[in-house]
């Protein structure tokens, strides 16, 4: 039963299992665990990140297919769904069309991409998808009247979603049953299926391919895998993924705009949550995204104790100042790739041997 | 010979700049015949073998594929059309493990590879096969080390088993033997013996050893400078000036 549902690739290293098993069980009952929005935020954004950090690691870490268009497809997915509710009205019908036509619109931009550049050698073909998704950024914050422009928009969604309904009158373990943790679990239990899926999809014989074409895409032609092909349906694949978890976020956010979905430094965070979390394993994904998502919440306010206790000692309570927490952020990610290059799931399977 | 040829080139020729790699060579294949292609570094062999399984674009001239021409198609499509071929530098996929190696080239013949909601594990008959190609090179108590870890001889043998795995109707080897040690040469001299026995398959084979080559091919090809200079019966071919002196090296050209 596990062996299928995983399909048959376990984290292979008693501690990575550990750490997975905590990660998922902490998400799954999140709503019980933590009482603040602010920690139900954290909860959320890891979720959505899982998704979106490994429909990206499908394309680097799987087929070797280095992409600046994430998200792009990320956006899509928040602005579909947003645009709709907020154009439409809040139903579950505008919702459904919204996700739609952002699925589709993905895909059709995905594949145009993939045939028209996945010729050319890499180098080029992460250029295109830089300046693809730039043009797509400018679109969407000049094309005000529609998206909202730089402030994005702000919807309503269906009524069974709003943090004022509920379920049912009484709390459970004291925490009511309303439409936020029905939210919270729409996106736990989307997250949760979108990642088997995708664990399915890399052990499938299309994912050996993949591998092949990421090892020696000349060898894989010559045995008679269109490499065009499949790393074009790989694209496909990762984009329509990186949509649904736009959606996903955007349902959480309540809100699409460029800030939160299209900018630049959100690609920037996955490219750096793939290579922490370990290339082509995505497990890495989720244990990358949880920590990533942590620090970035945290960090700031771990710091913040740190000097204050250490207010006598003159530079070392400034170094940690909170202000300085991005340094740190990237210090954390120097180390990680120095001593991990393999990432934690890497060094965690290595450990074993 | 009454057979209609599997493969046939017709003027066949590649420019690199100025420089004519392959020149104007045509040729036909027949099944159950294994032809050696032979001649000086340099001479086009790989290229001749390149532009026959569609690594390179011809610039002139054809490749027929039971009579279909074949020469705007790719290497996939060409490898799906049966033209199996092996690299004369190891040519692996590194990371993956040996028995991958191997299955990757059963599921493309089974045509698998576009299958993504099934798990690789479960086509049992495709592991099974690709277990059978790797104990025909010996090679089967290493399927689970990383293709990378093997020595050099090794590599070339999975090499041979990739090829093997293909069941192509035309079996393109590339100095299969280059590098291996005496001991492991008869295990791959034996296994392309046995596809030529099989009497349906056409055996290409690109050659240094002229005691493999004796041994094994009913015709031989001799490229020189890209152009073929002489196609016949081994005994004779070996014995004609040209090839004597294509093989000491001196100026084969002047001669002509």
């Amino acid at each position: 039963m596990l062996h299928r549902l995983l399909s048959g690739d376990f984290p292979r290293s008693l501690w990575l299992s550990g750490a997975l098993a905590l990660l998922v069980l902490v998400l799954a009952l999140a709503p019980f665990l933590f009482t603040g929005a602010r920690a139900m935020n954290v909860a959320a954004t890891i979720c959505v990140f899982i998704v979106l950090v490994a429909s990206y690691d499908l394309l680097l870490g799987y087929t070797g297919i280095v992409s600046f268009a994430h998200t792009m497809f990320y956006g899509i997915g928040a602005y579909g769904v947003g645009l709709a509710l907020y154009s439409i009205g809040p139903t579950w019908g505008a919702m459904a069309l919204g996700l739609g036509i952002a699925l589709l619109l993905s895909l059709a931009l995905a594949l145009v991409i993939g045939l028209f550049s996945l010729r050319v050698k890499a180098i080029f073909y992460a250029m295109i998808t830089l300046a693809v998704a730039s043009a797509f950024a400018i679109l969407a914050s000049q094309l005000s009247d529609f998206t909202g422009g730089e402030d994005g928009r702000t919807f309503s969604v269906p009524e069974m979603l709003r943090p004022g309904f509920r379920l049912i009158e009484a709390e459970v373990f004291g925490t009511a049953i309303n439409g936020k943790l029905i939210t919270y679990y729409l996106l736990f239990f989307g997250a949760l299926a979108i990642f088997l899926f995708l664990l399915r999809v890399v052990n499938s014989p299309f994912g050996r391919v993949l591998q092949a074409i990421r090892e020696n895409d000349f060898r894989a032609e010559a045995l008679g895998y269109r490499t065009v092909v499949y790393r074009t349906l790989a694209n496909c694949l990762a984009a329509a993924t990186a949509t649904l978890a736009g959606a996903l976020m955007a349902l959480w956010l309540r809100y699409a705009g460029p800030q939160t979905t299209l900018s630049f430094t959100i690609m920037m965070d996955i490219l750096l949550i793939v290579v922490i979390g370990g290339m082509g394993t995505l497990y890495g994904a989720m244990i990358g995204s949880a920590l990533f998502i942590l620090a970035q919440n945290y960090l700031q306010a771990l710091m913040k104790q740190a000097s204050d206790a250490l207010t006598a000692v003159p530079v070392l309570a400034n170094l940690l100042h909170p202000d300085r927490w991005l340094l740190w952020l990237g210090v954390f990610f120097v180390l990680s790739v120095y001593f991990f290059p393999t990432g934690i799931v890497g060094k965690l399977r290595a450990l074993k041997r | 010979m009454s057979e209609a040829p599997v493969l046939a080139t017709q003027g066949l020729t590649i420019r690199f700049g100025g420089h004519v790699a392959v020149n104007n060579v045509s040729a036909e294949f027949r099944p159950g015949t294994l032809t050696a292609i032979v001649g000086p570094n340099g001479a086009g062999k790989t290229t001749y073998f390149n532009l026959i399984s569609g690594q390179l674009p011809a610039s002139a001239g054809k490749v027929l594929l039971y009579g279909e021409d074949v020469t705007a198609l790719g290497a996939a499509q060409r490898a799906k059309r049966g033209v199996g071929r092996a690299f004369q530098l190891t040519n692996l996929f590194p990371n993956l493990s040996v028995l991958e190696n191997v299955r990757l080239a059963v599921q493309s013949r089974a045509g698998l590879g576009l299958n993504l909601l099934s798990l690789w594990s479960d086509h049992v008959e495709t592991t099974e096969k690709a277990e059978h190609f790797l104990h025909r090179v010996t090679l089967a108590e290493r399927r689970f080390e990383t293709a990378s870890a093997l020595s050099h001889g090794d590599k070339r043998k999975l090499e041979v088993a990739i090829l093997l795995a293909l069941e192509p109707d035309i079996f393109m080897f590339d100095e299969p033997t280059a590098g291996m040690s005496v001991d492991e040469v008869p295990v791959v001299l034996d296994l392309i013996q046995h596809i030529k026995a099989q009497g349906d398959k056409t055996v290409l084979l690109v050659e240094h050893k002229m005691d493999v080559v004796r041994s094994l091919a009913d015709r031989i090809i001799v490229l020189h400078n890209g152009f073929l200079v002489a196609d016949g019966d081994p005994a004779e071919v070996m014995a004609s000036p040209i090839v004597q002196e294509a093989y000491l090296g001196m100026g084969v050209a002047e001669s002509v």
